[in-house]
């Protein structure tokens, strides 16, 4: 109900509007509070800055995306949750703008219970897909959401490739260890390297992204470059960001959350309204960038495409 | 020393003022409600323990005059506090009352906030001059030893909050026994003295 079906032709987000108006546009204006004081603001609606090429062209548009209107790059690329650079949520932004080290190659391996397991270097693993993009809301379990135009193609293509075998119950996957480029895993906040996972079905499901890029651009350090994970109808922090390994595995896999907190974070943590975190309700968001807050949706509004998935299933238990 | 006092009132609104400046010029990142709801109750929060340094300060250098500031200071905590529990009353629940309330029995942190707050009142009603004459000293002291479980509780309110790293409440929980220390000495010795006494 959500989904827009994809026409021919149609434009990108990052062809619709101006790189440099994403950039500089203060969405602070877009809020009822501002629109009182608006003469006070000249200043922030001045310098647009030129439109730099995007990386990605020609990229398929996907029938999964939003309609809603993106986030803007400057949010997206401020406000981040990636505690490999510190706990802030200003600082991935700024501990991150070396990331990843382009003089070292990115390895990703896959292994586990598969036939085609094997060690590739980022250009050579993302070669054979082909990159659409998908603007997908984002939940995360702090209560607020964007929506963000991603570049990426679905996990299940890959999974496809290194065939899984029939012990292969779940995917888990593993963020870079290397504290001197993620200056954050010097403190002991969370059990690194981090490590999420997805039942083998949840890989599988079509709305599951490998995502390369943003606003057709390649991926920055603070969301997760090169290549991360995007699980729409779960909270944020499920979606694993710089990824070195996929392995196929029998067992559950301990994500990092559940170690740190077993009562607040669960395996699933599917975006449910009514499932609060033991400390805060789960049944309104802030979208970043609107002034009031909006009702949260079952599955982030992902339910048609997922909900079967959880079929019998007490979403409590499960959370 | 009425020239300091007013120096320092301009001084205790700063926080305030950058802070509206910062709202409305688009500096407090992309979440502009959560960082002013968060740094409105870290002023607060800030405000009560210089307030409690003042009694520690002044048996440390002996410069008893710091006393005449404490009022305006333990006044501008409940400035800071009003604006905090505003901006969650209204930017985050949108006072809608039914919500609220919801939340304050369910949330344990909201809980702490809430009677933090409301344990401010009776200190700042009981603050001037006539107040303390009617009350009669040794009463308003007793009354006034609330600041300490206010302390206590608001740096567990600021503990509770926090995802996963707490660091920073930590630190200030540091500081709060650090603050609260030579207090409990004081008293112990004067405990001991009287029962030597057989006061």
């Amino acid at each position: 109900m959500l989904i827009k079906k994809a026409r021919l032709g149609e434009l990108a987000a990052s062809e619709i509007t101006d790189y440099g108006v994403y950039l500089n546009r203060r969405q602070f204006l877009n809020t009822a509070a501002i629109a009182a004081t608006a003469s006070l603001l000249p200043l922030s609606l001045a310098s647009a800055a030129s439109n730099p090429e995007p990386t990605y062209k020609d990229l398929v548009k996907s029938a999964y995306s939003t309609d809603e209107s993106a986030t803007t790059f400057e949010s997206i690329t401020t406000y981040n949750n990636f505690y490999e650079f510190g706990t802030d949520k200003g600082s991935p932004a700024l501990m991150a703008t070396e990331f990843p080290d382009k003089s070292k190659p990115w390895r990703i391996t896959i292994e586990g219970e598969c036939d085609k397991p094997g060690e590739y270097d980022y250009d050579d693993l993302i070669r054979p897909f082909t990159l659409e993009e998908r603007i997908y809301r984002l939940r995360c379990v702090e209560g607020w959401s964007m929506v963000i135009p991603w570049v990426g193609f679905p996990l299940a293509d890959l999974i496809k490739r290194a065939q899984p075998n029939s012990r292969a119950k779940f995917v888990e996957f593993t963020t870079l260890y290397d504290p001197e480029q993620m200056p954050g895993q010097n403190r002991n906040v969370l059990d690194w390297p981090y490590v999420e996972g997805l039942r083998i079905d949840e890989a599988m499901n079509p709305l599951t992204l490998l995502s390369v890029g943003l606003y057709g651009k390649e991926l920055l350090g603070q969301n997760g470059a090169p290549i991360r994970l995007v699980v729409p109808w779960k909270y944020g922090f499920k979606s694993i960001k710089s990824i070195v390994r996929i392995r196929f595995v029998e067992s559950l896999p301990q994500s990092a959350w559940m170690k740190a907190g077993p009562n607040e974070y669960g395996f699933y943590s599917n975006v449910n309204p009514d499932v609060d975190h033991p400390r805060w309700s789960q049944g309104r968001e802030r979208r970043i960038g609107e002034f009031l807050k909006r009702k949260t949706e079952m599955f982030n509004g992902y339910g048609e495409e997922v909900a079967q998935m959880y079929t019998g299933m007490d979403l409590r238990k499960y959370f | 020393m009425s020239k300091i006092k007013k120096l320092l009132f301009v001084v205790c609104l700063i926080p305030a003022i950058w802070l509206t400046i910062a709202l409305f010029t688009d500096q407090l990142g992309a979440n502009p409600i959560e960082a002013v709801t968060r740094q409105t109750g870290l002023w607060a929060l800030r405000f009560l323990w210089i307030t409690l340094l003042i009694t520690p300060l002044r048996w440390l250098t002996g410069w008893n005059e710091l006393v005449k500031f404490r009022r305006l200071l333990g006044l501008y905590v409940f400035f800071y506090a009003v604006l905090h529990m505003l901006l969650y009353l209204g930017l985050d629940q949108f006072f809608d009352i039914s919500e609220i309330i919801k939340d304050i029995i369910k949330r344990p942190f909201i809980t702490i906030g809430f009677f933090t707050f409301t344990a401010l009142i009776p200190l700042v009603i009981t603050s001037n001059n006539a107040m303390v004459k009617r009350m009669g000293g040794r009463r308003w002291k007793q009354l006034h030893r609330l600041t300490y479980v206010i302390a206590i509780a608001s740096s567990v309110h600021f503990y509770m909050l926090v995802k996963l790293d707490k660091v920073e409440p930590l630190i200030y929980m540091g500081l709060l026994i650090i603050l609260l220390t030579p207090r409990l000495y004081r008293y112990a010795k004067t405990i001991a003295l009287k029962s030597q006494f057989g006061i």
